[in-house]
């Protein structure tokens, strides 16, 4: 009885670690039960029309009705095949339909007609899900106006682009921003705050470094493991994974980028929410809801098109979704810095604004 | 130029006064007490001495310059150990002392004679590279010390510095004081509420309760300040009617008070009061059960002039101050 009384007397004496046990499966049953199988939407789909005949008037009549009700997909003209994959392959829109030139002739000639769905097959369940609605759109397509004197139909071809990911591939992006979280929750935060508590920083501030030098410190030593945690997951993960050609020079280069540039960003982030606190039970009770808040809606093990808007919001500011993106693109498409640049473009701003403000609120004195 | 310079320095945290209007001045080699029980405000005024906080009013002066405007100056300065231990545990004592050499910016090519040199005086040359956690609170104690002396500061604060050593420790850190004050040169300002500490460590001290000054000087001074010169504690093997006011008419006898049938009399002369103490038992027909004579310790000096003593307040106040909550 002296056991329970002692313990529940802490539990409710400790507010953080109250909220932390009563909100965090709440977060958890919300987060994770809208990050997996929601309905994908709002994919972008190249239309390369090279036909322009009449019977590619209603195939587009047929992709506007998909856009206007089950939202799926969205069109994008392109005149030109190869910058509609070059798009393709930088991540900006996730199929490409050709309509080849002979088009509206071979369906009216009953000539074997064809289109062909080039996808970009990093993400399982995009692809699915565009085969999915392509594959009812060409049977429905086909659905006889008058009964046909000559059997015959328009089919789809698909073309992937890349060779099959298998899910372990998929997960890998998402392992690797998971390791450097964990790694700056445990020196940016769990260990700051101890070492706050138990005085060593006491020790750090009667020396006669500056703020900047005080801060930088504490940042770059956080980040300088996590960044050891990114590199050693992002080697042996893409050997264990079955990364094709893990080790070549340029994706591993553009990897050390990515991995420096994602590190700074959850430390940063990690030091602004900790600089104020002095209790070692706050990190502790945030972890694992600052985790599921930020790792499942980032697109790691589900696609962001399938979130609802509200978690869409979150995808927006997480600065997981954007490391989780360059991290999928190197790995499982080897893209240039082109591809990636967006995401090193706002996880650099997201860490001059933690960093900032992180500045602007640490204390000099006790 | 005074080592150290308050000028009715002021602390309040939330409307409650932790430090209220102290003026004192340190001068320049001296070892400096700041004596009183916990919650005093000693911590407090060092801290405000040592720029880890700002203070409310007043001027502090340490080494000429200004705690609140020129506090990078202020660090340059002082060495300060906390009251709490702070080395890393999981590094080894060489390599705390090279960390705190970085911070505070000693050249590369004179750090490790620099170390060395500490390690010596502290006395831990041959535990350098072990680490701190396997060293005992006494040694970690030295190397707090060795680590605050890095820089080569001109003024070293030191608050509590023998909390939680055992009494061969706290004599051992007692005499490295001194002779590390002596070869370099240091002013040294430290908190304590071990009257013995104040009492052999210190050329001056200054009595501090609920933030006030009650009184400034040495050992010696402050003793003789007040009126008694001895203390007697006697009981009886009765008490006779009348018997308080029997003792206070005897010769010499400052002031008597009586707590669970012990009389504690202060004394001008000891030995006097002594004899005519034992004369008056045997006139009244009583014996003297048990007797002891002390001469006057700071104690009665913090009794003198706050009306309490000094061993109650620590007993009423002795928690744990730390951050780190309790497991």
């Amino acid at each position: 009885m002296a056991i329970i009384q002692r313990d529940l007397l802490k539990f409710f004496r400790s507010p953080a670690l109250m909220m932390a046990s009563l909100i965090f499966p709440l977060v958890q049953l919300v987060v994770l039960g809208y990050a997996f199988g929601g309905k994908i939407k709002n994919l972008k789909v190249g239309v390369v029309n090279q036909d322009g005949g009449l019977e590619t008037v209603r195939l587009r009549e047929m992709f506007g009705a998909i856009a206007a009700n089950a939202r799926t997909f969205t069109t994008v003209g392109y005149v030109d095949p190869r910058k509609a994959l070059e798009d393709l392959r930088e991540g900006r829109i996730n199929a490409v339909l050709e309509i080849p030139p002979d088009f509206s002739r071979n369906v009216l000639e009953q000539h074997e007609p064809q289109i062909a769905l080039i996808e970009d097959n990093t993400d399982n369940f995009v692809t699915s899900a565009l085969e999915g609605v392509f594959t009812g759109l060409v049977a429905a397509y086909n659905q006889p106006r008058v009964e046909p004197r000559v059997p015959g139909g328009v089919s789809l071809r698909v073309v992937e682009l890349y060779p099959y990911v298998p899910y372990i591939q998929y997960l890998l992006a998402g392992s690797v921003v998971l390791s450097i979280f964990v790694s700056a929750m445990i020196g940016g935060g769990i260990i700051f705050i101890d070492d706050k508590a138990r005085g060593l920083h006491e020790g750090y501030l009667v020396t006669p470094i500056t703020k900047f030098e005080l801060i930088m410190g504490f940042t770059l030593s956080g980040a300088s493991k996590a960044i050891l945690a990114g590199l050693v997951l992002s080697t042996l993960g893409a050997l264990l994974a079955g990364i094709p050609n893990p080790l070549a020079l340029a994706r591993v280069a553009r990897l050390i980028v990515v991995i420096v540039v994602s590190s700074m960003a959850l430390i940063s982030m990690m030091f602004l929410m900790m600089v104020r606190i002095s209790d070692p039970l706050v990190p502790r009770a945030i972890f694992g809801v600052l985790n599921t808040l930020l790792f499942f809606p980032s697109g790691a093990v589900y696609p962001i098109n399938a979130f609802p808007p509200w978690m869409k919001a979150i995808t927006v500011i997480d600065p997981f979704t954007y490391a989780v993106h360059a991290f999928k693109s190197l790995f499982l498409k080897n893209t240039g810095f082109i591809a990636i640049s967006g995401d090193l473009i706002f996880l650099t701003v997201f860490t001059v604004i933690m960093m900032t403000f992180a500045t602007l609120l640490f204390r000099r004195t006790l | 130029m005074a080592a150290v310079e308050v000028e009715k320095l002021t602390k309040r945290f939330n409307g409650f006064t932790a430090v209220d209007s102290l003026t004192f001045r340190v001068e320049e080699g001296e070892i400096f007490g700041l004596l009183g029980p916990n919650g005093a405000g000693k911590s407090t005024l060092i801290r405000m001495l040592t720029t880890l906080l700002p203070p409310t009013e007043g001027t502090a002066l340490v080494n000429g310059y200004d705690v609140f405007r020129q506090q990078n100056e202020v660090r340059n300065c002082i060495g300060v150990i906390p009251q709490a231990m702070t080395s890393d545990l999981d590094l080894s004592a060489e390599e705390n002392l090279n960390i705190f050499a970085k911070l505070y910016g000693v050249p590369r090519n004179r750090r490790a004679q620099v170390i060395r040199e500490l390690l010596q005086a502290v006395e831990l040359e041959k535990w350098a590279n072990h680490p701190v956690k396997h060293l005992s609170g006494g040694m970690r104690r030295r190397l707090e010390i060795a680590r605050g002396l890095v820089h080569e500061p001109k003024i070293f604060f030191l608050d509590e510095p023998t909390t939680g050593l055992d009494p061969t420790s706290r004599i051992a850190v007692w005499e490295m004081l001194v002779r590390i004050k002596k070869q370099r040169e240091l002013t040294i300002l430290l908190t304590t509420h071990y009257m013995d500490e104040a009492d052999r460590l210190c050329d001056r001290i200054a009595i501090v309760d609920h933030g006030k000054l009650v009184a400034i000087d040495s050992p010696m001074k402050l003793k003789a300040s007040i009126p008694a010169a001895s203390f007697l504690e006697v009981s009886f093997s009765a008490i006779p009617t009348g018997w308080l006011e029997t003792l206070k008419s005897l010769p010499e006898v400052a002031s008597v008070t009586v707590h669970d049938h012990i009389f504690r009399i202060a004394s001008h002369n000891g030995p006097r009061t002594t004899i005519e103490l034992v004369e008056a038992a045997r006139r009244a027909g009583i014996e003297v059960s048990s007797l002891s004579v002390q001469s006057t310790t700071l104690d009665d000096v913090f009794m003198h002039y706050t009306g309490r003593q000094l061993r109650d307040e620590l007993q009423e106040k002795t928690y744990e101050t730390s951050l780190m909550p309790p497991r």
